[in-house]
């Protein structure tokens, strides 16, 4: 387990570093360099010159991304946004709890529906009810998540007025938490989209386990059919959902970007949209690689996860 | 369909071997069967074709002016000679639709076509050689999988000019790395195969292996993650548009059309909003069908969905 640990940690470690690497060229790739990205398009030659020498963008490449790293590692400064005048790090802050409530709560929830309801159509399969579930997610992971979040609000706030059509404007955490209402819509329309696609995986999962011999002797043993698939079942099922779920960090976060700016919730999707909007570089950059970290952390614990449940990964 | 261990049709005998031509021949026959057997994937299929047909024979018969904007005639619903309304520059829905799908399906293709080769090439070259050159350019492609795709394609729409060169190249550049994973572990089973070994032997360089014998294999896997990857490529680039980085106008495509269609949410404009979601579901739903069909017709077993 410690050698399996260490290496794709490492592999980790190596993964971010290519991606700090990425942004960072990007970042010489803006047209007219940062300094004109971020003093602006008339800023004086001298203000320009002043603003490379401060920030070390005159010295040869690899100096410039070790004074980068440097920054980010050692004075924790993920830079400085002009249009916001505030520090990236104090927009994460604020932003940063607020989009992981959203993600969590939906996220939940889509686990809690898509698992069982995986496991329903499995043992049902190739019946009306089956074809029905199965036809409602291909439509769930055909259509655009911008699309239906719009039909959500279309249906629900214009048409019946039940739900407020933005989510909680609150600069903190806790507004988003007291304002449930305002919740719903951005929580519903992350959760079929989620629930659309697990479902999916999940069933084929569950298909493939039940027709294996262990299942065959649970039940000549005379295991009760709910014992046979929540106790010898659901656990070998659940591997693969375990690695998807990892491996779905960059769609989740996408998805969240896009439900976002649709009900305009005010996290770190929003912060991301509306910087493109500005040209805010600084937050742009900084933002993709912090995104990039959560992707890359989020894969690493979906494989320790997976060595934890399935002890055949720890041994080897 | 590749699982399958192909007996040396050089050593048999000569009724045998006619035998074995006829059984192929029919396997190329049954990959249509039971394509067709789906019913889904004849829906799918009437679907596209349908849907390309709108878009880009339909502007021959339906004429209207998708170049110069009309503000007298903004927001018309529909009829007066506007079959589907106008939008809130005066350009007729209508044909809106049909010059957004255009690209939408241009760029679509494009992209998934060209992420398709390229990834195949780099996944048979790592798989064909192995050892070091595998792990070296699987991890560019591990590396590049933990990128959040959205927003580094909006990250670059906020650096460069957008047009639809670009955003096809910026779509392929994140498309390939599926494909390249698949053909990797596809060629890591197809090059210990004997005529692989026989091509060795033969003194048949990487290339010939590679070109001749490895990619026509798996050309199911290739086929069915291409149909996957348009329906994908068409979704980003919804996603994309709504989000403010499509062609800008007076180009047209689907996702920049909804998310101007959105501010008349309110004032009951539907058919702002429902033609071109409408139209984006069915092309994306009927693509999946598609690849859903042609993976049960090869029985590609990697690929999940």
């Amino acid at each position: 387990m410690t050698r399996f640990l260490v290496k794709r940690i490492g592999q980790s470690v190596v993964v971010v570093i290519l991606v700090s690497m990425a942004t960072f060229t990007l970042l010489h790739l803006l047209p007219g360099g940062a300094a004109r990205a971020e003093l602006g398009v008339r800023a004086s030659q001298s203000s320009i010159h002043a603003f490379n020498v401060a920030n070390g963008y005159n010295r040869p490449f690899f100096d410039q991304y070790w004074f980068y790293v440097d920054r980010i590692l050692v004075h924790h400064n993920l830079g400085y946004s002009y249009k916001l005048n505030e520090p990236v790090s104090t927009l994460l802050s604020m932003d940063l709890p607020k989009s992981a409530y959203l993600s969590g709560l939906a996220l939940l929830i889509t686990i809690i529906i898509a698992i069982p309801l995986g496991i329903y159509q499995a043992v049902r399969r190739n019946k009306p009810d089956d074809y029905a579930l199965t036809g409602f997610s291909f439509i769930g992971y055909s259509m655009p998540t911008f699309w239906l979040g719009l039909l959500l609000i279309a249906f629900f706030s214009v048409f019946l007025k039940w739900l407020p059509p933005s989510a909680p404007q609150t600069p903190t955490v806790s507004g988003s938490i007291t304002d449930p209402k305002a919740m719903i819509l951005p929580v519903l329309t992350l959760t079929i989209v989620g629930v659309a696609s697990f479902s999916r995986y999940m069933r084929s999962s569950a298909i493939e386990n039940l027709a294996q011999d262990y299942i065959r002797t649970a039940r000549a043993k005379g295991v009760t059919k709910a014992g046979v698939l929540f106790r010898h079942m659901l656990r070998n099922a659940v591997l693969p959902i375990v690695t998807l779920l990892g491996l779905s960090v960059p769609a989740l976060l996408s998805g969240n970007l896009i439900t976002e700016s649709v009900f305009n919730y005010p996290g770190v999707g929003l912060l991301f949209w509306t910087s493109t909007q500005t040209r805010d570089y600084p937050v742009l950059l900084a933002l993709t690689l912090v995104v990039a970290v959560f992707t890359v952390i989020g894969n690493l614990v979906a494989d320790i996860g997976y060595g934890i449940i399935d002890r055949r990964v720890r041994l080897s | 369909m590749t699982d399958q261990i192909e007996p040396d049709i050089a050593l048999q005998e000569p009724e045998v071997v006619s035998q074995m031509v006829r059984a192929k021949r029919k396997r190329g026959a049954n990959i249509f069967e039971v394509f067709m057997d789906n019913k889904l994937a004849i829906v799918g299929a009437v679907l596209i074709v349908l849907i390309v047909l709108f878009c880009f024979v339909g502007p021959v018969f339906y004429h209207s002016n998708q170049i110069s904007s009309n503000l007298s005639i903004a927001n018309t619903s529909p009829g007066h000679g506007h079959p589907l309304g106008t939008d809130n520059v005066g350009y007729d829905e209508l044909g809106r639709l049909m010059s957004g799908g255009q690209s939408s399906i241009e760029i679509g293709f494009a992209a998934a076509l060209l992420a398709g080769v390229f990834g195949v090439l780099w996944g048979a070259v790592s798989g064909y050689f192995g050892g070091v050159v595998d792990t070296i350019m699987m991890r560019i492609v591990d590396a590049l999988l933990s990128i959040p795709v959205l927003f580094v394609l909006l990250l670059m729409a906020a650096i460069v000019h957008v047009n639809q060169l670009n955003l096809t190249l910026a779509v392929a550049f994140f498309a390939w790395l599926v494909p390249a994973r698949l053909i990797r572990g596809e060629t890591l089973t197809l090059r210990t195969r004997e005529y692989i070994q026989a091509v060795k032997g033969m003194g048949g360089g990487a290339g010939r292996s590679i070109f001749l014998h490895i990619v026509p294999n798996a050309i199911g896997t290739i086929v069915v993650n291409i149909t996957f990857q348009v329906a994908d490529a068409i979704l980003a680039l919804a996603a994309l548009g709504y989000l403010g980085f499509g062609i800008p106008p007076p180009a047209a495509n689907w996702g920049s059309m909804l998310s101007q269609g959105v501010t008349y949410l309110y004032a009951g404009e539907w058919w702002l909003i429902y033609p071109v979601g409408i139209l984006i579901v069915l092309t994306v739903i009927s693509l999946n069908f598609i690849g859903d069909a042609l993976r049960d017709a090869f029985d590609v077993r990697l690929q999940g969905r």
